[in-house]
């Protein structure tokens, strides 16, 4: 079988820095342009990746975006060594957040980020542990919905 | 409804022109929630809220929405103009109530179905 290269994609998103947050996603999605990758599944690689980035920002410290672009696929693979979630059951629950009251007053913290990762994406995986940090896994399959 | 004639219609206040005036307005979508706005706009619509940062312009940007309108005279940080300014996002501000805003849009046809 050939062998699939990936095109991949990583990039540092330093934590507590709300002003930059976004900007990440917006090189992930340039580059799925460029690459012509169809618009509708551009605009949900793009709400993963950005609620993914905005909670490295908010809840971890800071942590990694990276992503893989195959030819019927994009991986998106947000990571941080950050507290980790107690509980992801919960944490999953549209509405449950712990964000502080600064996020909150800027319309963060609406407990959304999550399930719109969830709804948004192909596949959905998610570890995360006290004290180790959070890995999460989206898949999005190169085909509109 | 193209977004020159919103701006017109309500008087709204450019901090960022449109690149395209006479884009076609799909819809409008109102909320101060970040997250609920990155689910539940479309692309092509105007969105309406009362935060003024900078992750405004990124959300409306990575969602390719016709523009942003800061409703209420809600403050705008120079940050987000510019934000919104680099990544082609239209920007806009007016003293109306966002509620106003809303009536007024849905009034001119903006997202009736
Ligand atoms: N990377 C992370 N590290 C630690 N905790 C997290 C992380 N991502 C999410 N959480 C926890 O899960 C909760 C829900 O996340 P989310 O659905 O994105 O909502 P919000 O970010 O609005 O709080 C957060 O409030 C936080 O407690
Ligand atoms: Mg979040």
């Amino acid at each position: 079988m050939a062998e699939i290269k990936a095109l991949k994609l990583a990039f540092d998103v330093p934590g507590a820095n709300f002003d930059r947050a976004g900007e990440a996603s917006a090189k992930l999605k340039r580059t799925l342009q460029q690459v012509g990758v169809p618009a509708e599944v551009i605009r949900r690689v793009a709400i993963g990746s950005y609620e993914g980035e905005i909670n490295l920002i908010i809840h971890a410290g800071g942590g990694q975006l990276q992503a893989e672009i195959y030819p019927d696929h994009t991986r998106v693979i947000v990571s941080d060594q950050g507290p980790g979630i107690p509980d992801v059951k919960e944490a999953m629950q549209e509405g449950y957040s712990t964000a502080s009251e600064e996020a909150r007053a800027m319309g963060f913290g609406a407990g959304m980020g999550l399930p719109n990762m969830y709804n948004c994406a192909d596949a959905f995986e998610i570890q995360s542990k006290v004290g180790w940090g959070t890995i999460i896994t989206m898949d999005f399959k190169h085909q509109d919905r | 409804m193209k977004l020159d004639e919103i701006v017109q219609a309500l008087q709204l206040t450019a901090l960022v022109p449109a690149t395209v005036p006479s884009v076609e307005v799909s819809g409008g979508y109102a909320s101060d929630l970040l997250s609920n706005a990155m689910g539940q706009a479309a692309p092509g619509q105007i969105w309406v809220t009362m935060q003024g940062h900078p992750n405004v312009a990124a959300v409306a940007s990575l969602l390719n929405l016709a523009g942003v309108i800061i409703a209420g005279g809600a403050s705008v940080a120079p940050e987000t103009a510019q934000k919104a300014q680099a990544n082609g996002v239209a920007l806009f501000t007016t003293r109306l109530p966002a509620y106003e805003v809303c009536g007024r849009l849905y009034a001119l046809g903006v997202g009736k179905p």
